[in-house]
C-alpha cells in the first residue's frame, strides 16, 4: 500500500483516474469515447496490474454503463464512470433516473461540445444541456482540482443529507490533455477522508432486505400525487442540503491534505475591484492571467469562478457580486432561446433576489476546442468597462461571440 | 515564463516528447504545463504540442501563440507547415535535418539554431524515424535549459507504444552529443 503522498506529471484524464483509484469504487462500467477515453484506458490499466480492485465492466454503450451501474449501487457498491458529450448523450434515460433513486454515484463529464455540426473537441454544451436533470454539477480549473474534487465527490454524494449523484467535469482538450504536476495523496489518508460506505440503506437489491425499488408513484388521485411531489421534495432538499455539505467537504479536505479550494464561487482579486470576470471550469486560469495583467494598467478587475453549478449558490455569487459594479460572464455553451451563455442566465436570476440592477454581459466563447487565451479576456475586461460606463446600458443585450470572426485572432 | 512549441507528424511522438520535457522541467525544480494540439492525428500528419515553463505556478491552460523556442522534429515538415508562425524575436530552433545550417530557411532575428540529423540517428536505433527522443537530446544541447539526467528519468517515467527504454535512452544521449549549436550572425539570417 502506497503510504506516502507523491507526484506525478500527468494530464486531467490520469489525473481523474488517480482519483478513482484512491476512491476505491468496487465497480466501474466504462465505454470509451474522445475526449475520456485516456481516463478509463488508465483506470483499466490499475485494475489490470491489481493497484485498483474494482470490477471492471466494459459494456456495449453508455446507456448499459449507467444502467449497470444503478443495480451496482443498488446492490451496495461504490461506482465509478466517465463520459463525453454524445456519450452522455446516450446515458440519458439512466442519467436522468439516478437522481430520482438518490443513487450517490460518482460520474466525470470530460466536458465535449455537442453535435451537429460534427465536432470532437471540448465544450460545455453537454453538461449544460443536462443541468436540471438533478445531478451535482461541479467543475475543476487543474488538473490537481480534478484530482482532489472527483475524491470530495464520494464524501459529498454519499453524505446521508445529500444522497445525490455528482458529475465532476473537466473540460475536454485543455484539461483532459493538458499535462502539469499533480499530487497523489496518501492512500490510508483518503480512505480515513471518505471513511466507510453505505450506498444503499435507502434503497437496495437485496435479498436480506427485500423492497420495491422505484414503483409507479403519481397519478391523478391525491395520494398519489402528494407522494409524487414528496419525492420531488426531497431532491430538492438534498440539492439544498449538498451547498453545505459541499462547503464542510472541501474545508475538511483542506485540512486533511493542505489544498483549499473555493467550494461554491471563488472570489478572485475582488475586494477593490470595480468589475468581475464570470468563469467556469479550465477558462479561469487564463482569465486570473488577464485580470492581473489589466490591474498593472489601472483596471481594477477581479474574478468571480463557479465552481459548484448545481446546486446553484444562488447566495454565494450575489455576495461575490456586490462587490463590484459590472459584470462579464464567459460561457463555453448556449442556451437556445435565450440565446445567451448559461452561466450568464443564472448569474442573471442569482441577482435578482438582490435588487441590484448592474451591467452583466454575455461571452460565449472556447466552442467546439477554440482557444480561450488572455488576450480574449483583455477584451473581456475592455467591453465590460465600456458597459459600466455607458449611460443608461440596456439590461439584456446580444452575448459577444469570442471566437467569430470579427473578434480576429488571438493575440 | 519560457514557451516552446514542438511540432512533428503522428507517430514521431510529439505529443508524448512535450509530456516527457514536461516531466524533466517538474524533475528540475520547475513548474511545467503542456497542452497537444487536438484532432484525429493519423500517421503522417502534422501535429504540434506546447509547453510552458516558469519558475511560478502556470495556471493559463491555453495554445501558445508566440513561442520562444521551436522544435521541429521532423525534416519535411517545415514546407508544409509555417512552425515560425509567431516566434519572439531572438528565439531559438532546434531542427531535425541533415541539411547543413546555411541551407536551414528561418526568420532574420532567429538568435539560436540547434540542428541535428535525428532522422538518422533514430533510423540507427529503432529502424523507424521515431525522433522524439533524439531532439530532445537536441534541445538540451542547445538550450541548456534542462538537464541530460532529468530527461533521462523523465524518460523511464514514460510509456513507450513504438520502442523501448534502454533504446529511447541512447536516442536521448546521441541527439544531446550529436547536434550542432549555432550562434546566428547576419550572414545565417535568410
Amino acid at each position: 500500500m502506497n503510504t506516502m503522498s507523491r507526484a506525478v506529471v500527468c494530464d486531467g484524464n490520469e489525473a481523474a483516474a488517480w482519483a478513482v483509484k484512491l476512491a476505491r469504487p468496487d465497480v466501474v462500467a466504462v465505454y470509451p469515447i474522445t475526449p475520456q477515453s485516456s481516463l478509463v484506458e488508465n483506470l483499466a490499466q490499475f485494475i489490470a496490474t491489481g493497484e485498483l480492485d474494482a470490477e471492471l465492466m466494459t459494456v456495449e454503450g453508455e446507456h448499459s454503463v449507467l444502467s449497470a451501474l444503478q443495480g451496482a449501487c443498488l446492490a451496495g457498491a461504490r461506482t465509478y464512470t466517465a463520459t463525453s458529450g454524445p456519450g452522455l448523450a446516450f446515458m440519458f434515460e439512466p442519467y436522468v433516473r439516478t437522481p430520482g433513486l438518490r443513487l450517490p454515484m460518482v460520474a466525470s463529464l470530460v466536458n465535449r461540445d455537442m453535435l451537429s455540426p460534427q465536432c470532437v473537441w471540448g465544450g460545455q454544451q453537454d453538461v449544460m444541456t443536462v443541468r436540471d436533470a438533478g445531478w451535482i454539477q461541479i467543475f475543476c480549473e487543474s488538473a490537481q482540482e480534478v484530482l482532489d474534487t472527483v475524491i470530495m465527490a464520494y464524501r459529498i454524494a454519499e453524505h446521508r443529507s445529500v444522497m445525490l449523484p455528482v458529475n465532476v467535469n473537466h473540460d475536454g482538450n485543455y484539461l483532459s490533455y493538458g499535462v502539469s504536476r499533480v499530487e497523489i495523496p496518501d492512500q490510508q489518508r483518503v480512505d480515513a477522508f471518505l471513511g466507510a460506505k453505505n450506498v444503499n440503506w435507502h434503497a437496495a437489491l437485496d435479498p436480506a432486505r427485500p423492497m420495491a425499488v422505484d414503483p409507479l408513484t403519481g397519478g391523478a388521485d391525491a395520494a398519489g400525487a402528494a407522494r409524487f411531489v414528496a419525492y420531488r421534495q426531497s431532491l430538492c432538499r438534498g440539492m439544498h442540503n449538498a451547498l453545505e455539505v459541499i462547503t464542510d467537504v472541501h474545508a475538511a479536505w483542506a485540512d486533511a491534505f493542505g489544498r483549499d479550494y473555493a467550494p461554491l464561487v471563488e472570489e478572485y482579486r475582488l475586494d477593490d475591484a470595480e468589475i468581475a470576470l464570470v468563469t467556469i471550469g479550465s477558462m479561469s486560469g487564463a482569465a486570473k492571467d488577464a485580470a492581473d495583467a489589466a490591474r498593472i494598467t489601472g483596471s481594477r478587475v477581479g474574478v468571480i469562478r463557479v465552481k459548484t453549478f448545481r446546486p446553484f449558490p444562488v447566495a454565494a455569487l450575489a455576495r461575490a457580486a456586490a462587490k463590484v459594479q459590472a459584470l462579464g460572464v464567459v460561457d463555453r455553451a448556449v442556451s437556445y432561446g435565450w440565446n445567451c451563455g448559461p452561466v450568464f442566465q443564472e448569474v442573471l436570476s442569482a441577482l435578482y433576489p438582490s435588487g441590484r440592477r448592474i451591467p452583466v454581459l454575455s461571452f460565449i466563447g472556447g466552442l467546439a476546442g477554440a482557444d480561450l487565451t488572455e488576450a480574449h479576456f483583455a477584451r473581456v475586461i475592455e467591453r465590460t468597462h465600456q458597459a459600466l460606463a455607458a449611460p443608461a446600458a440596456p439590461f439584456l443585450v446580444p452575448p459577444v461571440w469570442i471566437n467569430a470572426s470579427e473578434e480576429g485572432t488571438p493575440g | 515564463m519560457y514557451e516552446i512549441r514542438i511540432h512533428g507528424r503522428g507517430g514521431q511522438g510529439a505529443v508524448l516528447a512535450s509530456a516527457i520535457l514536461a516531466q524533466a522541467f517538474v524533475d528540475d525544480g520547475q513548474f511545467a504545463v503542456a497542452i497537444p494540439s487536438f484532432g484525429f492525428e493519423r500517421r503522417g500528419a502534422p501535429v504540434s504540442a506546447c509547453l510552458r515553463v516558469d519558475r511560478r505556478e502556470i495556471r493559463a491552460l491555453t495554445n501558445i501563440y508566440h513561442p520562444d523556442c521551436v522544435i521541429c522534429i521532423d525534416p519535411s515538415l517545415p514546407r508544409m507547415v509555417d512552425i515560425f508562425a509567431g516566434i519572439k524575436p531572438g528565439g531559438t530552433l532546434i531542427q531535425a535535418s541533415a541539411r547543413r545550417p546555411e541551407a536551414i530557411a528561418h526568420p532574420a532575428d532567429l538568435a539560436t539554431l540547434g540542428l541535428c540529423d535525428a532522422v538518422a540517428i533514430a533510423l540507427a536505433i529503432f529502424g523507424r524515424p521515431i525522433t522524439n527522443a533524439v531532439m530532445l537530446g537536441a534541445f538540451a544541447r542547445a538550450t541548456g535549459l534542462v538537464s541530460l539526467d532529468a530527461l533521462s528519468g523523465a524518460l523511464g517515467k514514460a510509456e513507450f507504444r513504438d520502442a523501448d527504454l534502454a533504446q529511447n535512452q541512447i536516442a536521448l544521449r546521441r541527439g544531446h552529443a550529436e547536434t550542432a549549436v549555432i550562434a546566428l550572425t547576419p550572414e545565417f539570417a535568410s
